[in-house]
């Protein structure tokens, strides 16, 4: 367990490291992802720890939203007469992207078909 | 009785009580989110957010001194991106089948997403409805889109309800970050010419 959290730790830090030094413009963790990833087409196959650990962390993720979203919360009053034209920009571009990325996709990936849901 | 408001006092202004607040709040969300059903609109994300608003409001407590004891679980946000890798690996063979697709329906994505956490909440809220509405019956496609607009909260929102939509979220969620740094500059750049700057 500590073993591959250590793992995932040296594969952020490596990525924040390099996209910090090159000035790259991707986030550290994102880079990091792609070491993790890297890791597992070199090894074949997800070590069952790793498996446990990432889950551990994946099933917890909306939680680590929370902080963050408390802050976006508690400034809203900073956006003053931006709120509402900026409010309606995010409500309309949210669904705009989430409706056209999503139908794009079915309709260039056509072939698998999955059971319909709430997800 | 003294020394229990002192205690009250110093612990209401530490790191521990901020972190276990911030726990708290999120159980009591979710557990009102199963309870009603799944019910989108009572995204747990959300109803955590405003539960530690109130508690932050009523308590005069500054969002420094919040972030304290909030950012131990902030910190995390890092490594379960990396660990994005795990379910992004487990799909992989479907992803390389798609990619070109991936990458299409991405960049027309990228170009219309914006502000992050407010994305994320109401990509995770009202998302699936959007995709019922649209007739988007396809995991991959469901991920991608939720990835796209919103990012880590509809992801972790997506992995809930099917590995293959989370693991689309993610990868979504990783290359619309390249394309969104990519493409800006351009865009903005693009619009400032525009007019006429």
């Amino acid at each position: 367990m500590l073993g591959y959290l250590t793992l995932i730790l040296v594969c952020q830090l490596a990525g924040e490291f390099i996209t910090g030094a090159l000035a790259l413009p991707v986030p550290g963790p994102v880079l990091g992802l792609v070491f993790l990833f890297t890791f597992l087409m070199l090894r074949g196959h997800v070590p069952e720890r790793l498996d446990q650990t990432a889950d551990g962390l994946l099933r917890s993720m909306s939680l680590l939203f929370v902080p963050a979203g408390t802050g976006v919360i508690l400034h809203f009053q900073l956006l003053g007469e931006a709120l509402l034209p900026l409010g309606l920009a995010l409500v309309v571009s949210t669904l705009v992207t989430i409706a056209v990325t999503g139908l794009l996709m079915q309709w260039l990936g056509k072939g698998e078909r999955a059971e319909k849901t709430d997800g | 009785m003294d020394s229990l408001q002192n205690t009250w006092v110093y612990l209401s202004a530490s790191p521990l009580f901020h972190l276990t607040l911030t726990l708290v709040a999120f159980h009591v969300a979710s557990a009102l989110f199963e309870k009603m059903g799944r019910n989108p609109l009572l995204n747990p994300v959300l109803g955590a957010v405003l539960i530690v608003v109130a508690v932050l409001v009523l308590t005069g407590t500054e969002y420094g001194t919040y972030f304290e004891g909030a950012q131990f679980v902030h910190f995390l946000l890092g490594p379960a991106t990396v660990a994005l890798a795990v379910p992004l690996y487990r799909q992989w063979h479907r992803v390389r089948r798609s990619a070109l697709a991936i990458a299409v329906s991405l960049l027309a994505g990228s170009l219309t997403a914006v502000l992050v956490i407010v994305t994320g909440i109401l990509g995770a809220m009202l998302g699936p409805k959007v995709l019922d509405v649209a007739g988007v019956v396809d995991w991959r496609a469901r991920g991608l889109a939720i990835g796209t607009a919103s990012h880590g909260i509809g992801t972790a929102r997506a992995l809930q309800v099917n590995e293959t939509a989370g693991a689309f979220s993610g990868l979504a969620m990783g290359l619309n970050a390249l394309a969104t740094a990519l493409l800006l500059p351009l865009i903005w750049g693009g619009v400032v010419w525009l007019m006429g700057g």
